[in-house]
């Protein structure tokens, strides 16, 4: 396998593309500033904030329903707002809403409230039967992403993508 | 402050009326989404088409999934039914379809001032006398106002046809029932939105 050169937001981008995606409603984050830089750049996307995660669903539901791929950006205390939305709207009706969650709260948070949240993402996942999967590494983070994405499509189910910190460096923190 | 803006000025329509006014002045075209509750029970009761999306859970969601709808098609005129309760529960999302502006995006909001479906209890804005409508326009919503009767609903739903939105109408309701529950089978509805829209274009089988 070549070595992996481009940075994980270029490749995250590129996947994209290669599926279709181009609706990105998105509650922002630090760490997903490149990406949702790279994808206001690009006139394929139609990229824009929603005030609340439950909306960016809400969006991507619709507009898949009418024939335009989407997905959600956010971040890990955003994301725990959204049992309700995912179970009643992607879940039940057999909608392929993709979620992309910067994780927050592991690997040298310095926000308690965001290390509580943290424990919850997975669980909720799990308990929604929700498809989901870590990207911690450059060199699986095509694999991944574009298998997750794809296998979401073919059979109609809502699926998240968790970004590492092993994968983004995370947010920047200082020693206590 | 102008009339327009004035809740108190709307008068109180039946329900029930609301939906089947907006499906006999739309005709096949439109998108027509239900948010929960007695806002898709309405437009179910009035008649199913191709192109109606019942929204059985996901309280709020209605306006968003009707800006989806409207950014994926935008030819193709979009109608929300969202219940005065729900809009409270995302508020927000008035000011992220001002921001995006969708011109074929019409918001109607059925403001009966309670919980109607879990008892009849009175809303916070009942209480406070929030205007929803008012909230619309401060939100961005320039066109936002309150229909003071079924002829101005009439007038302002033709109005949503032709010129560029995005509109929002607020309507007044009584506390009357919805005649019938929309059958619960989510999978099927959501099937027969996409057909309706073209999203999927396969014949169903047998």
């Amino acid at each position: 396998m070549q070595t992996e050169t481009r940075p994980w937001h270029a490749i995250v981008l590129e996947v994209f593309k290669a599926n279709g995606i181009r609706l990105i409603p998105y509650v922002p984050d630090n760490v997903l500033k490149p990406l949702i830089a790279a994808c206001h750049a690009d006139p394929f996307f139609t990229a824009f904030p929603t005030a609340r995660e439950e909306e960016a669903v809400g969006i991507v539901c619709g507009a898949w329903m009418a024939g335009m791929r989407g997905l959600c950006l956010m971040q890990t205390s955003g994301f725990a707002t959204l049992p309700n939305a995912l179970a009643s709207l992607p879940c039940a009706f057999q909608i392929p809403a993709l979620v992309m969650v910067s994780e927050r709260g592991t690997l040298g948070e310095f926000n308690m409230g965001q290390a509580m949240v943290c424990r919850t993402m997975r669980p909720i996942l799990d308990s929604l039967g929700m498809e989901h999967h870590t990207v911690s590494r450059l060199d699986e983070c095509e694999f991944i992403v574009d298998r997750t994405i794809r296998q979401a499509f073919m059979t109609q189910s809502p699926a998240a993508l968790i970004l590492s910190p092993l994968l983004t460096g995370g947010k920047a923190v200082a020693r206590a | 402050m102008s009339a327009a803006t004035v809740a108190h000025n709307a008068k109180r329509l039946p329900r029930a009326g609301v939906a089947k006014r907006l499906v006999a002045r739309i005709g096949d075209g439109p998108a027509v989404i239900g948010g929960i509750g007695n806002a898709n029970f309405d437009l179910w009761a009035a008649g199913h088409r191709a192109r109606n999306f019942y929204m059985l859970g996901s309280m709020g969601l209605a306006i968003p999934i009707g800006l989806g709808v409207a950014l994926a098609q935008p030819d193709r005129r979009v109608f929300v039914l969202e219940g005065d309760g729900s809009l409270l529960m995302q508020m927000g999302c008035l000011a992220t379809v001002a921001a995006r502006a969708p011109r074929n995006l019409a918001i109607l909001i059925l403001d009966n001032g309670t919980f109607q479906i879990t008892g009849g209890q009175p809303t916070p804005a009942e209480q406070s006398g929030t205007d929803l409508v008012a909230v619309a326009r401060a939100c961005g919503l320039h066109r936002a106002t309150w229909a003071a009767d079924e002829a101005e609903l009439d007038r302002l739903i033709d109005l949503c046809l032709i010129e560029d939105g995005p509109h929002a109408i607020g309507l007044k309701l009584d506390d009357s029932p919805p005649e019938r529950q929309t059958e619960r089978d989510p999978p099927q509805l959501r099937d027969r939105f996409m057909r309706g829209m073209g999203a999927k274009r396969d014949r169903t089988l047998g």
